[in-house]
């Protein structure tokens, strides 16, 4: 089973990087855009065949390494 | 007094840490392996700068599951005196033995220059030879040193006096110009800028040794 992980920086939390990426993309002609927001994705392969075990140990990853919950968020995709 | 300092493999600074404690505060220094189950007997750990882990998912992430670290966060629970300088502040960070989070500089670049800072809390065991609201020039070298904390932990931070040093023009876009704050008890320290290379005239900008009294002060 494949768990794809989301980790993004929580709404309120400044982006530097995210305001360099939408002012650059404005200067290219994409004044459409409005917020670029920047974060990470990870992609775990577990042995768990078992969705809802799955589920319990990622999260627990999230919250102990995966994502600093003082200022990022994470989401969770599990695929089989 | 002796100070152990944590290698962890990316460390840069703990040579630096090591020739300051021993040549110019004349007391013991050991390193300590980040591998090490068991801290030695000493007065004050130290985590020196550098990048731990290569700065891998977030700076400090990793170093904060070291075994070293477990025995560190335990010399901490006891009142032991802990200082972190730059890569060091962010494990403490990460580790929980500070509260909130060091972030990428809003400039989004590495920024390494002589910065002004102010001391204001002069009574922490880190700080206690400065004078209150005393301007010090300290060097910072770091590329996230964003401090940021949710509003009730800065309220908190700022009523307890927990803030030691604040940046004078804010190089990297701190909450509330945050440069160095101590935990509530008042026995760990984490600072952004690096005391350890403005201790001696010779080898630092403007020849001043602003430095050498967070040391000091230990003494």
């Amino acid at each position: 089973m494949k768990a794809k992980v989301f980790v993004t920086l929580k709404n309120g939390v400044f982006d530097p990087q995210g305001k360099v990426v939408q002012r650059s993309l404005a200067t290219l002609g994409y004044a459409e855009v409005e917020h670029a927001r920047i974060g990470k994705y990870i992609e775990l392969d577990l042995k768990e065949t078992n969705p809802q075990q799955a589920e319990v140990r990622v999260k627990e990853m999230c919250q102990k390494l995966l994502a600093n919950t003082v200022i990022e968020s994470y989401k969770i995709q599990l695929e089989s | 007094m002796k100070f152990g300092i944590i290698t962890f493999p990316g460390s840069n600074c703990d040579w630096d840490c090591y020739h300051v404690v021993t040549n110019v505060l004349k007391q013991k220094a050991q390193f300590i392996w980040h591998k090490e189950a068991k801290l030695p007997k000493v007065d004050v750990v130290v985590i020196p700068g550098g990048f731990s882990y290569g700065d891998y998912l977030r700076t400090g992430a990793v170093a904060r599951f070291s075994p070293v670290m477990q025995e560190v966060i335990r010399f901490a629970g006891s009142g032991g005196k802990v200082i972190g300088i730059c890569n060091g502040f962010q494990v403490l960070t990460e580790s929980g033995l500070l509260p909130g989070v060091l972030m990428r500089n809003t400039g989004l670049k590495f920024v390494c220059e002589n910065t002004p800072l102010q001391v204001v809390n002069n009574h922490s065991q880190f700080s206690k030879k400065f004078d209150l609201k005393q301007n010090v020039m300290i060097l910072i070298a770091h590329g996230e040193g964003n401090y940021f904390a949710d509003n009730e932990t800065l309220k908190r931070l700022e009523g307890e006096g927990q803030v030691v040093f604040r940046y004078l023009k804010n190089p990297n876009g701190s909450l509330n110009d945050i440069a160095g704050i101590i935990n509530d008890r008042g026995n760990i320290l984490g600072m952004m800028p690096h005391p350890e290379r403005c201790m001696e005239s010779i080898l630092s900008n403007e020849a001043r040794e602003d430095g050498k009294k967070v040391f000091e002060s230990l003494l």
